[in-house]
């Protein structure tokens, strides 16, 4: 991230962060920080709202309007906010656990309602904070504190999920394709109604370590040769996609009514209007 | 052009020099980036140290033109 943006949007005195040594959320962050620039949002009309974990702690760091709120609720409190403010840019941070395990239930009727918010998913595949259990994202076959002998579970593909539910915008990026995932992050947070999208990034302590890919670079490198281009994956054999996945903007649609528009209307109609 | 360390941030993950496309940085002894011997004078400007340092503690000066 440019030096200049640290100066204009993070609170003084709160660097350096504690995540670890080589996290990617604070290249995430970096990514959400880049977007609401090169949006020229005013500080004042974005909200960041987070729920618990690592990643959740990303809202205290930023001058924005911000919440480091309870885990797994970060939707509900930001469902909240956009109904009582639905001029503010709403966006959420969340864990894969925050948002798939524990939230997992917010996050499909948040999407069901096509709420206006820019839901960015911090997805290190694990949970962090808490020492490395698995989580709904962690894929098969990786050892966790709570599966010494490898996961056996399949996982959730969040953004199929979410669409399913009704997301109007679901893309993915990663910690290592930072300009795309900032464009995306823009892209979300311009589009009207519910937009998710996933950042595959690495936690090197409890991850990294149980699965001997400690280095963050690795992690990094790891993305780079697994994400593939959302065109390039279209042209895929079954075989060829075996153990990567599609990044970029996944799926768009605009002909769903947003939540607080359809919200306008009851209060119209409980103030009296013809129904 | 010119590289700049806060080095009081940076966390020496290796992230910077693992991706410099020239080879211009190193992770010192003290855990710190910094421009490896003999390569003060390769460094392109490409950004990609800054774009990906989960620190926020290296920075390429652009000079205003
Ligand atoms: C109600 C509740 N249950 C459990 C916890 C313990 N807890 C804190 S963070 C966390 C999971 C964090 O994982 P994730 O959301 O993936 O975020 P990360 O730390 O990896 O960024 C858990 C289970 C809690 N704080 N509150
Ligand atoms: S435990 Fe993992 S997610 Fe948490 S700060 Fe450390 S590297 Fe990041
Ligand atoms: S990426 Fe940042 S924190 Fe990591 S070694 Fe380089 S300057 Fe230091
Ligand atoms: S700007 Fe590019 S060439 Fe220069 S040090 Fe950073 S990564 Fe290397």
């Amino acid at each position: 991230m440019k030096e200049a943006l640290v100066e204009k949007y993070f609170r003084k005195g709160h660097l350096p962060h504690l995540w670890c040594p080589g996290c990617g959320n604070g290249t995430v962050l970096g990514a959400i920080v880049t977007a609401i620039d090169n949006l020229k949002l005013d500080k004042n009309d974005v909200a960041l709202i987070s729920g618990i974990g690592c990643s959740s702690r990303s809202s205290g760091y930023v001058d924005f309007n911000t919440a480091n709120t309870v885990h797994g609720r970060a939707l509900p409190i930001a469902t909240g906010l956009k109904m009582a403010r639905p001029d503010m840019n709403v966006v959420v941070a969340s864990g894969d656990g925050d948002c798939s395990a524990i939230g997992g239930n917010h996050l499909i009727h948040a999407a069901r309602r096509n709420i206006d918010l820019t839901l960015v998913v911090f997805n290190n595949s694990i949970y962090g904070m808490t020492g490395g259990q698995y989580s709904p994202l962690t894929p098969p076959g990786f050892k966790a504190t709570t599966a010494p002998y490898l996961t056996i579970e399949p996982m959730f593909d969040i953004l199929e999920l979410a669409r399913a539910a009704g997301a109007t915008f679901t893309a993915r990026a990663t910690s290592y394709h930072v300009p795309l995932l900032t464009s995306l992050i823009e892209k979300g947070i311009a589009h009207k109604g519910f937009s998710i999208i996933e950042a595959v990034t690495g936690c090197p302590t409890n991850f990294g370590r149980q699965n001997k890919i400690a280095a963050p670079a690795l992690m990094m490198a790891w993305q780079r040769d697994h994400g593939v281009m959302k065109a390039k994956w279209d042209k895929m054999t079954p075989e060829e996609r075996e153990g990567k996945f599609p990044i970029g903007l996944l799926s768009e649609r605009n002909d769903v009514t947003e939540y607080t528009k359809a919200y306008d209307e009851i209060i119209k109609r409980a103030q009296g209007a013809e129904a | 052009m010119a590289l700049k360390f806060v080095t009081s941030r940076c966390k020496g993950c290796g992230i910077c020099a693992y991706f410099c496309p020239k080879k211009v940085l190193t992770v010192t002894e003290l855990n710190k980036a910094a421009i490896a011997e003999g390569k003060e004078n390769d460094c392109i400007s490409c950004g990609q140290c800054e774009m990906r340092c989960p620190d926020y503690a290296i920075f390429v000066e652009r000079e205003a033109k």
